[in-house]
This record gives C-alpha cells, structure tokens and sequence, in this order.
C-alpha cells in the first residue's frame, strides 16, 4: 500500500474520532453548566483544554456556550473543530478514494456540509440533536469499517487512528479533570462532587457501563480504574492501547518487521497491565496521565516513521 | 435539424423504438422522479467533477439526463473503423513527428505547426517508445449532422476524460431501468477497465520482467477529474498515487509505500506533461517527479500517454488528419473533419473575417468551450473584439460552419425536448486496439444551445450501441 494512502486511512480514523469525542466533551460541558452550583465559566474551560484547544481562548475573559459552540463546534479555521474534522476527514477518504468500500465513503460524504449552514443561535437550539447526529456519524462510520472492509493493513490503519485519537482524547480529558479525582476533593464532599465525577463519565458515554460493573459506588477511584485501567470498557485507555497492540501486531506480521512503535505500545500494554489504581494514586495520578500522554505522542511519531508517512 | 428519434413526418427511426416506446409508457411524472432519484444516487456516491474559481459548491454534478442517446449496430460498424483507423493515423503521425518528419517533407503538414508547436517535445526526438504508441487513450470527439452524416470535431490525444460517466450512466440505467436492457439488446461497455489496463500493460517497458505494475498518476483531490482517476485505479485494481508519492532511483521509478519501494512500470498519467518532471520540462514547478523522463527515455518506464503526444489533437493540427490517414495508411478517411478555415492562412482568414456572424472562431488551443465565438449568437461587440484578436495573432485561431448538431429528446422541465448532443468515444491503443461499443454522449440542456460542455450547461446521457 502506499505510505501516502496508509496516512491518509490512519488520519480519517483519528479525525472521525475526534468530531466524536468533541462532541461528547460540549455535551458533558452543557450538562454541567446546567447544574445548581455551577460557577463562572470553569466548566467551558476545562472542555476547551480537553479538547486541546484552551490556546485560542486565553483571550476571552469569560467563556460560555456560545463561544465553545463557535470555535469547538462550527470554527472553519479551527483544525480541532467538529466542522473542520469531519471535513478533513472527508478529504483525507477522498484522496485515498479506492481505499475505502462504498459504504465507507458514503457516511463520509453524506451531510459533510451540514455544519456549514448553521450558525451558533440554531447551534444552541438544536444542541441535543445536533450533537446525536454527530454522533451518529461517527457511528455509522464504524458500522461500514466493520461490515464492509477486508481486514488487511488498510483496515488497520484506520483503527489504529481512531484508537490512538481516543486514548489520547481520553487521556487529555483526565488530564484536564484529574483533580476532581484526587483524594482530598473526597473530603469536601457534597453533591456538586458528584456531579464531577459523573460528568466525566458522561463525557465518554460510559456512566450506565460503569453503573453496570460498580453498582452505582461513585469513588474517585473507581472511577479512574474504569476510564484508565479497564480491558472491558471500549473508551478506556487500556483498551485503546490493547487495540493498537493488536493493529501493530497484525502489521508486523504481514509486513514481516517490528519497528520501535511496536516497542512503545508492548511497554505501554504491560504498563497498564501490571499496574493497579492504587500504585497510580500512590505516585501521582497528574505524573502518571502525562507520562501516557507523552508515549502516546511518541508513538504517533513512531508509526509515522515505521511507515514512511 | 436531424432529430434522431423522429423524423419530420413524424415517423421514429427504428434505432429509438424501444426508447419510444418507454418514454410513451412511462410518462413524465415518472421519468420526472426517477431523474431525481438517479441525481440523488450520484450525489450520494460522490461523482462529481470540480469547478475551479466560480465559487459556490466546489463539486458539482454533472446534470445525467435519463433519455439514451441510441446507435444502431450498423452505423457503430461505420463509426468503429473510423475511430480505429483515425486513433491509428494519429500515432502514426506522432511516432513521425518524434522521428523522421515524412509528412512534413513530403509539404503536407507545415513544419512550424508542429515544432513550433507549444505541445511539441524537443526531447522526444528519437525516443522509441513500446510498440511505437504515442496516444494510448484517444478520445474523438464526433458530431452528427444527418442520417449519414458524421463529423469528427477535435480529437484528444493527451487525456481524454468523461469514461467514468459512460460507466456509471450505463450502471444506473441498468439499475433503474432492467426491463429496457432486457434480452441483451443494448452492447455492454462494462469491459473498458479490463480493457484499459490489458493496454496499459501490453505497453510494459523492456526493462519489466514479469507482471508490470499498472498506477494511475493524478494530480490530487483538487483536480476537476480526480473521481475519474480514482474510479479508474479502482477498477482496474490498481494503484492511484500523486507526483509525491513517486521517486526516481537507479534509473527506474518507485512508489513509496508502506512496506518499502516498489518498482512502477506503467504509469497511465492524467497529469499535464509539464508537470511531470521538473528537470526536464518546467525547473521552476515544483510538482512532478525528478528525473521520470530520463527512465522513461531510457527504458524503464512508460509514460502513457507519451510526453508531446498533444502535438496531435491541436485543432490547428486536426485539420491534417485526413491527410494523415492517406499519406500514412493509404486509405478513405472514413470519418471526415468538419470543413474548417485555417486562420493562419492568408486566404481563409479574409474568408473568416468577413463571415464571422456565420462561423465558429475557436482558439488553435482552446478547450473546454472556452474561448471561442459562436457567430450567430455574438453581439456585434463580441465580433469586434475577435476580430482584433484575428489580425493580432491569425495562427491562434480556425472557424468551422455552425454545425447543425444532431438533437436527441431529453427530459426538460416542462416536457421533453429535443436538445443537441454530441459524441465521444474511447479508443485504446496498446500491442493491439480495443474500442468498446459506446462512449460519452454530452447533451447542451438549454434550448437551442449547442454548447456541450459541462462547465457550460452541459449533461450527459447513457449512449446505446444496439445488437444485431
């Protein structure tokens, strides 16, 4: 294959994933702003650090739900955007067309410019249903990867994108909101502690899975094992880095050559394997959620490399 | 005007029979929806075509009008050697250009047309490429004025495109409308890929041993044509890589891919010769692949089509072409060109000046519909303007009579109506040649006009070769 089409499959993967993850985050920072207790705009702030963003907003002396639905949302010039992912990610399926099934390029291309014609007061009325349909995109997306594509390095390179975006959303999600994880905001207590905790895990679709393995027991804790350290949860980081391992491996052995990438993802796999949450808290949660993210920019680099992108 | 479905007195020509009889009993409420759906399906699967600098939606549809556009298989007979025989005296002429020069000592073609040609090559001189094709893909672009009568209007040496459409008009006809195919009445053109890629690899230069890899070289997404490009690599099972993908290394060329270089033997270019290699046609692009031409010189690769085949398909050229065909194959042009007035001659050019409310005035290199005055449609200050542009630079130009183009009904807005057409073929020239029954049937889609052109309100309709 081409080294430009595997790019192009490994970054359609990525940005698919992450108009999705954006939008669950201006979900969770919605759901949040509405709640009693809810004050000045550190809500909004933290939704625009996670999706790695804050930078164009140091500016703004507050920001509300418009702002983060302009920029996060709509912005054309944003390349983080929803509007601005699922057009690169419609533009990298287009170059590298004869890579993808029909039903691949068809939930690409269908309503690609639908963001286009909506500005942020009709943004704000239909938010629910906009953020569904975005959503819903990225869904179906994986629905045709699923059904309809061989599985050869092509597919692949898709998943290895969209597994290195989402254990990278996720993991600058926890970085952003690691504090209200740490054990002394255990103390103060009180409902709006709550709220935090289960807005991250309504930030990433998984408060009736966790409900499901923990029975409703919120701790800091656990809440952290499932999002970090859980095999079984599709959006955890272990998950996404057992994913990767897989992908890398599959290549290697049709390939027939292992290169650092496959190192970095082996160590990271064992990592997360050996280690237990309360060896995490222990040494720092903050320490060990940059160390992740910093392997994981790494590996990005290393797969670029391996594969002459 | 020739109206291929029905005669003046009213009687349909036996090739549209069965269309007659559709179009009669499906009505137009019906056709009407189905034209809706067939546009929706084409959006949907992303054939479009882009337009550059007119703002708006940056990938249009080409408008697909339901209505076929019908040969019978005694005239595709006729217009089969014609094509034959004219992709043939083309390469001829080529492979004469880049050698010899017989035509032009023999004061047939003048020499300044071609070596002062802005598509002639100087570095092609000598160089022999497999199987002496020069145009492997050769488009010809006909009209029909009457019952017999068939003109060749320009031909495409360099990058014919529109055979995506003829494919996917075919395919979605066949899916909306199987009862009009039915007992094979109707030739297939599903074949052309197979075909294209046959000729693409009979054509492997002597340094391939073993099976040549076949890529499909296109400039990239922004490109009017990339969904051809794609649609071609695709169905010929092959790769489609952009200049950056390509690199020159020991005197062959190699795609970068992910499991390392892999040689490239045969590439099916849809990318203009000057962007091909910075070192050999344009230092200053930075497009292309630095040193292609020295392989492709050498040996090591084959270029299709071959770098300087547009020295054919000028329309200052085209109207040599019927001596071509005598002077190389000794044979009747059995496809004539549309009579034309070279500019360039002192004679035909007072001609052209003093009928230019008659004539057709097209620019020697113009393409697309572009650039040219249509005489009894120009204002007086249109003409005015050509007829400086004639006395400044008279070799630039040549007029052909406003053709009365065969018309073919066509689903308008209120009704159906007839709407003027023409007609392109797809020849492939490899060790052998190979021309499906079928090609592109463009259709000017508002009244009377009788520009063809997509980017000008033109449209496509599916082209039927009947059976036997």
């Amino acid at each position: 294959m081409l080294s430009r089409t595997a790019e192009s499959l490994y970054w359609m993967g990525r940005y698919v994933e992450r108009a999705e993850c954006t939008a669950r985050l201006i979900e969770m920072g919605h759901r949040m702003a509405m709640l009693p207790g809810s004050y000045s705009d550190e809500e909004w702030r933290s939704v625009a650090s996670a999706s790695g963003s804050a930078e164009l907003f140091e500016d703004e002396p507050s920001i509300t739900d418009a702002t983060i639905l302009r920029t996060l949302m709509l912005d054309p010039d944003n390349p983080s955007s929803i509007r601005s992912c699922l057009r690169q990610a419609r533009a990298n399926g287009r170059a590298v067309r004869n890579a993808l099934t029909r039903d691949m390029w068809e939930t690409l291309n269908e309503g690609w410019r639908r963001l286009d014609e909506v500005d942020v007061g009709s943004a704000q009325r239909d938010l629910p249903s906009l953020l569904e349909w975005i959503k819903g995109r990225a869904i179906m997306f994986r629905g045709a990867v699923s059904t309809s594509m061989l599985r050869e390095d092509r597919f692949d390179f898709v998943l290895l994108g969209s597994h290195v975006e989402r254990a990278d959303m996720m993991l600058r999600l926890l970085d952003v909101k690691y504090y209200v994880l740490l054990p002394e905001t255990e103390v103060v207590g009180g409902g709006r502690d709550y709220h935090q905790w289960t807005s991250l895990l309504h930030a990433t679709s998984a408060l009736r899975a966790y409900h499901h393995v923990y029975r409703g027991d919120y701790s800091p804790w656990k809440i952290a094992d499932f999002m970090i350290l859980n095999r079984a949860f599709p959006r955890s980081v272990a998950f996404c880095y057992d994913q990767i391992g897989n992908c890398l491996d599959r290549l290697a052995r049709g390939y027939g050559g292992r290169h650092d990438c496959h190192g970095t993802a082996c160590e990271m796999i064992a990592r997360l394997d050996d280690v237990e949450m309360g060896e995490i808290f222990q040494h720092g949660l903050h320490d060990f959620i940059t160390a992740t993210i910093t392997a994981t920019r790494r590996l990005n680099g290393e797969i670029y490399r391996a594969y002459h992108f | 005007m020739f109206n291929e479905m029905s005669l003046d007195e009213g009687a349909i020509r036996p090739p549209y029979a069965r269309v007659k009889e559709w179009i009669d009993g499906s009505g137009l409420e019906l056709l009407h929806k189905r034209s809706a759906e067939a546009e929706a399906i084409f959006r949907r699967i992303g054939i479009t075509f882009a337009v550059y600098g007119e703002g708006g939606d940056p990938e249009r549809l080409i408008p697909f009008d339901l209505i076929p556009r019908v040969f019978s298989a005694a005239e595709w007979r006729r217009l089969d050697r014609g094509i034959r025989q004219r992709a043939r005296a083309l390469n001829a002429f080529l492979y004469d250009v880049y050698h010899r020069g017989e035509i032009m000592r023999a004061g047939i073609v003048p020499e300044r047309l071609v070596y002062q040609n802005a598509a002639f090559q100087p570095a092609m001189m000598g160089v022999e490429p497999p199987g002496r094709v020069y145009s492997h893909i050769v488009g010809i672009d006909i009209v029909r004025t009457g019952e017999t009568a068939f003109q060749v209007l320009e031909d495409n040496c360099r990058t014919p495109s529109g055979v995506s459409y003829m494919l996917e008009n075919r395919e979605i006809m066949m899916r909306m409308f199987p009862e009009l195919f039915s007992r094979g009445a109707v030739e297939s053109v599903d074949r052309y890929p197979d075909d294209l890629r046959k000729t693409l690899e009979e054509v492997a230069p002597p340094a391939c041993k073993g099976e040549p890899n076949v890529v499909v070289l296109t400039p990239g997404p922004f490109n009017s044509a990339y969904y051809e490009h794609s649609f071609l690599a695709d169905l010929m099972g092959v790769e489609l890589v952009e200049p950056q993908d390509l690199f020159v290394d020991e005197g062959l060329c190699w795609m970068r891919t992910t499991r390392g270089p892999q040689r490239v033997d045969v590439i099916y270019k849809r990318i203009d010769d000057d962007f091909i290699d910075p070192l050999a046609f344009r230092p200053e692009s930075v497009l292309g692949v630095p040193g292609l031409f020295d392989v492709y010189r050498a040996g090591g690769v084959t270029l299709c089509s071959a770098p300087g085949a547009g020295v054919a398909d000028d329309k200052a050229i085209y109207t040599y072409v019927p001596d071509m065909i005598r002077f190389y194959m000794s044979e009747t042009p059995i496809l004539e060109n549309v009579p034309t007035w070279r500019c360039a001659d002192r004679d035909d050019c007072a001609h052209v000046l003093a009928h230019l409310e008659e004539l057709v005035v097209k620019e020697v290199h113009g393409s697309g519909g572009y650039g040219m005055l249509i005489g009894p449609k120009s204002t007086a200050e249109q003409r005015a303007e050509f007829t400086a542009k004639l006395k400044d630079d008279p070799a630039n130009f040549i007029a052909q009579p406003t053709l009365d183009l065969s018309s073919v009904p066509t689903l308008a807005p209120r009704g159906i109506g007839a709407r003027h057409v023409d007609f392109r073929p797809f020849c492939l020239v490899g060790q052998s040649m190979r021309l499906v029954p079928g090609g592109l049937t463009r259709v000017a889609l508002r009244e009377g006009s009788l520009v063809v052109n997509s980017s000008q309100g033109g449209g496509v309709k599916d082209t039927w070769v009947l059976t036997e």
